[in-house]
């Protein structure tokens, strides 16, 4: 019988504009199952008190570039959910 | 450089930056503080971003445009509280002609509002604040903020 825990992925994730408030929170640590992929960290996020708020497909980021939900991700990754865009 | 700024942006400096005696068409976009948006009236507004990820996107915007045409490009973008008619946004492209100068222009101004993340607030003149979202459904008004 092993005594290793199940591999699991560490993210730092961050929240902004709407989605922080929805949250009451702009940065969370948070660890998920390995593989993990941008979809696993955006489940865990939106099972969050507020997080029902975050719609299912939002824009995504990992480490400053945009990604799609099939992403992967390693620990020490930086996952941004990020609202609809306002700038210009 | 960075792209982002809490200080009102200077247009006259960024276009020195950008013009040179070759470049003979410069086209500049100015988005500035509109005073209604979706029927109502706007008093003022807020400007918030991931900013370590605005400027790696705006940089990254930059250099794919002075590769696409023949051109130099400045822009700034204001984050934190803007007056009504207070420039947000501007953009100068520099070219040899207008052809590359005012492709190279638009194509800065869309894909800034497609890709950079930045977020507004606006205030309302009946005290009302709310997220833009351009994307489609007008979130609903918070009444918090008088």
């Amino acid at each position: 019988m092993s005594t290793a825990a199940p591999p699991s992925v560490t993210v730092r994730v961050l929240l902004f504009a709407s989605y922080a408030e929805h949250l009451g929170s702009d940065a969370l640590g948070l660890t998920v199952a390995a593989p993990a992929t941008v979809a696993s960290v955006l489940e865990a996020v939106r099972k969050m008190p507020g997080g029902d708020r975050v719609p299912p497909r939002p824009l995504l980021a990992r480490n400053l570039a945009h990604i799609g939900l099939d992403g992967t991700v390693e620990s020490g990754d930086e996952i941004a959910i990020l609202p609809p865009l306002a700038g210009g | 450089m960075s792209f982002l700024t809490a200080e009102p942006i200077d247009i006259l400096e960024l276009l020195g930056s950008a013009t040179s005696p070759e470049r003979g068409g410069v086209a500049t976009f100015l988005g500035t503080v509109r005073n209604r948006h979706a029927g109502r009236e706007v008093v003022r507004l807020e400007y918030s971003a991931y900013e370590e990820m605005a400027e790696a996107q705006c940089a990254r915007l930059v250099t794919e445009t002075e590769a696409r045409w023949p051109v130099s490009v400045r822009m700034k973008h204001r984050l934190g509280r803007l007056e009504l008619g207070e420039v947000a946004v501007a953009i100068v492209v520099a070219g040899g002609h207008r052809e590359e100068a005012f492709s190279g222009c638009r194509h800065m101004i869309e894909e800034i509002k497609r890709r950079v993340p930045i977020w507004k607030r606006e205030y309302y003149a009946d005290g009302s604040v709310a997220w833009v979202d351009p994307t489609g459904s007008a979130p609903a008004p918070s009444f918090d903020h008088a």
